[in-house]
């Protein structure tokens, strides 16, 4: 179930385009003018952009002293958040047929695209979920596919999670929306990228466009059911037919498939795929795709996991999971997050992250007050 | 009795393809039974005599014959009245069914077909047969020719006008290397299913130049060992001399049942396009006579006007 709360009474894309203007226009300084109106530049001696703590000068003692940025500048923007709060309270409460129209609109009145401007006034992490967020779905998973082929490590795993999480219908326009922004189909650009096993997996799976009905081939399912246990056996991982049956067939026919494995041979795919060597990225990958297709918000919750309990959270996970599936199922996956840690998703996430990123994420999550 | 039938015009009508419709109402349609007989007795292609019996037994194939024949219109009409995604979608379906010697079909609709017409057909796939088409190809094909083939059915290509020459130029030589070094089994090569499943028609051409200067030989002239990897480069790049090379195919008086088939199929999934008029320009260029008088010599009947009229259509 979606987290999204959009309120019954929504103002018009004019009216909402309006008030994102004022709040732009209002919104004087960037982080760096900040700091240079909070301090004296001189005073700074020493400045440490990720720990946030840095030396300057006490002209009152002739010493020095050492500041936790961070507070000073919360401080600071209690004053000049109520811009950021505007645009948090407007853009977080607006489905994405809402949030496309604004986006319109504002071009229209403003004679700029509303993301040029997000990406001139907003900072780091507040601006990529604003950012993610305003872009449409198809869009937004076209951009994350197009960054996964350019950086070389977790990059698969994002273009499997777009492959795999989304619906046939949802894919297709991620592919439509990548030919239009960058020109190129989405399948040439992440077999130029990859090699090997990986490449077989991972065009496949981004090519896919699956039967999305519940009928169920039984005899079918008790045959690849015992193939695939046949390859894994062996450690045969990227055999070509473990890769088509995960590639091609409808998730619910992989669900029926993986269910006959599990009563044939006593325990879940999952936890045999445990055998395997731990240093294995493609077994990892192989690992994900099926909790993709089978059950998706467990994934989910895996990678939020790790990404709050990382030391410094990987905001990037982070703000992936958040925004795309708000207006999806992340109520689901709070609910499995909290059975499974105890703690509520907005707690363990307001807990590592601050400011206007946390009120973000917050308010995606349906638990902020407006 | 009347003036006797004229047995070599009912010959005529009834052999060849299609059939001579209006003929066989004026002429067999209107006859007398001793001529009928006669004609039987005279016909020994199509009745055979049984002289203990007195009397002349059908061929099977005459029956089989004028089933076929008769019934070529009637596909052409039920084709042409089809959705194209639905017509494509059956295509496919057939051709898995048939196996090996049909695979070429998958190339031509997964090749010639516009990016949303093969999506089109995907989701027809998904309607009439509740499964995937790549999913039905997979199971179906064993062979090396797997991996090539859902390939190309599962791509969605770019089709805007943006290339970028050093990929076209890299692709290029990398194909030429693979294509060499691979043999026939250079349908399984990863570098090449990748660069024919995954790249713009208009990046293919841009490669097709750099190849011929590269190697000094046309891509395009049978390249591969691979048939599916030339007819796949001959879709993709010039699919009017592709559908003229198989349009006279089907027209040859030695072509086998299955071949025959084409001349429709070709017809009726190209008529809608521009490009029917490229192929019957091309067909003119490369066999020295214009399609519609071919058309018109080769074939009878309904089906003849059929074909002809879906021709001028596209005029």
């Amino acid at each position: 179930m979606a987290t999204l709360k959009v309120s019954s009474h929504v103002p018009s894309p004019s009216e909402d385009a309006e008030q994102l203007k004022s709040a732009f226009d209002d919104r004087a300084c960037s982080f760096t003018d900040l700091i240079v109106s909070v301090l004296d530049l001189e005073d700074l001696i020493f400045f440490d952009y990720l720990g946030f703590h840095s030396q300057i000068r006490d002209s009152h003692c002739h010493g020095s002293k050492s500041v936790n940025f961070l507070d000073l500048t919360f401080d600071f923007c209690e004053g000049w958040g109520t811009n950021e709060d505007l645009i948090i309270s407007i853009l977080a409460h607006r489905s994405a047929e809402q949030r496309k129209l604004i986006r319109q609109t504002y071009h229209e009145a403003c004679g700029e695209d509303l993301l040029k401007t997000l990406d001139k006034e907003l900072t780091s992490d507040f601006e990529r979920a604003i950012l993610l967020w305003t872009l449409e779905p198809g869009e937004r998973d076209a951009l994350l596919a197009n960054e996964a082929t350019k950086r070389w490590t977790s990059s698969n795993q994002v273009l499997m999670e777009v492959a795999c999480t989304r619906t046939s219908t949802q894919l297709l326009h991620a592919r439509q929306a990548y030919h239009a922004r960058y020109k190129k189909s989405i399948e040439e650009d992440v077999a130029h990228h990859t090699t090997g096993d990986f490449r077989k997996l991972l065009v496949s799976l981004v090519s896919s466009y699956r039967y999305e009905g519940d009928e169920v081939n039984m005899t079918l399912a008790k045959q690849e059911a015992k193939l695939i246990h046949e390859k894994i056996k062996d450690k045969h991982y990227s055999d070509e037919d473990v890769i088509r049956i995960l590639s091609t067939r409808s998730k619910a026919q992989i669900n029926a498939t993986f269910n006959r494995y599990q009563d044939e041979h006593g325990e879940e795919i999952l936890k045999s795929l445990e055998e395997g060597d731990e240093d294995d990225k493609f077994l990892g990958l192989l690992r994900s795709t099926i909790q993709c297709l089978t059950r998706p918000e467990l994934y989910f919750v895996d990678v939020l996991r790790s990404a709050i309990n990382k030391t410094g959270t990987d905001e990037g996970a982070l703000t992936r999971i958040v925004t795309t599936r708000a207006e999806i199922d992340l109520k689901v996956i709070g609910e499995e997050y909290q059975r499974r840690n105890s703690i509520p998703l907005e707690k363990a996430i307001t807990k590592d992250t601050r400011g206007d990123y946390e009120k973000m994420l917050v308010a995606l999550l349906g638990e902020d007050d407006a | 009795m009347a003036h006797t039938l004229d047995l070599e015009g009912i010959t005529k009508a009834i052999s060849g393809m299609g059939v001579e419709e209006g003929a066989l109402i004026s002429t067999l349609g209107n006859s007398h039974k001793d001529h009928r007989k006669l004609f039987r007795k005279a016909s020994k292609s199509f009745f055979v005599e049984d002289e203990e019996r007195a009397f002349e037994k059908c061929h099977d194939h005459f029956v089989k014959h004028l089933k076929i024949e008769f019934s070529r219109f009637t596909n052409a009409v039920v084709m042409w009245s089809m959705h194209p995604w639905e017509r494509d979608a059956r295509l496919v379906k057939k051709a898995l069914k048939k196996g090996d010697e049909a695979y070429n079909l998958i190339v031509e609709v997964s090749c010639t077909r516009s990016s949303e017409d093969l999506l089109g057909a995907r989701k027809a796939y998904h309607s009439l047969f509740d499964q995937s088409m790549e999913e039905d190809i997979a199971s179906h094909v064993h062979g090396s020719q797997r991996k090539l083939l859902v390939g190309l059915v599962s791509a969605y290509r770019y089709e805007g006008k943006e290339v970028k020459e050093s990929s076209a130029k890299s692709d290029a030589k990398i194909l030429a290397e693979a294509v060499a070094s691979s043999g026939e089994r250079a349908i399984e090569n990863d570098e090449v299913v990748r660069i024919l499943s995954t790249r713009s028609k208009l990046h293919l051409e841009h490669l097709y130049k750099h190849f011929n200067q590269i190697k000094g030989s046309d891509l395009l002239g049978g390249v591969s060992e691979s048939s599916l990897i030339n007819e796949a480069l001959l879709c993709l790049l010039k699919p009017s001399v592709y559908f003229s090379k198989i349009l006279n195919a089907s027209l040859n008086k030695d072509a086998d049942k299955g071949t025959k088939k084409w001349l429709t199929r070709v017809f009726v999934t190209r008529a809608d396009h521009s490009d029917m008029k490229d192929i019957a320009e091309e067909y003119n260029q490369l066999y020295g006579e214009p399609l519609a008088q071919t058309i018109q010599e080769k074939i009878k009947g309904n089906y003849r006007d059929f074909l002809l009229t879906l021709l001028s259509k596209s005029n």
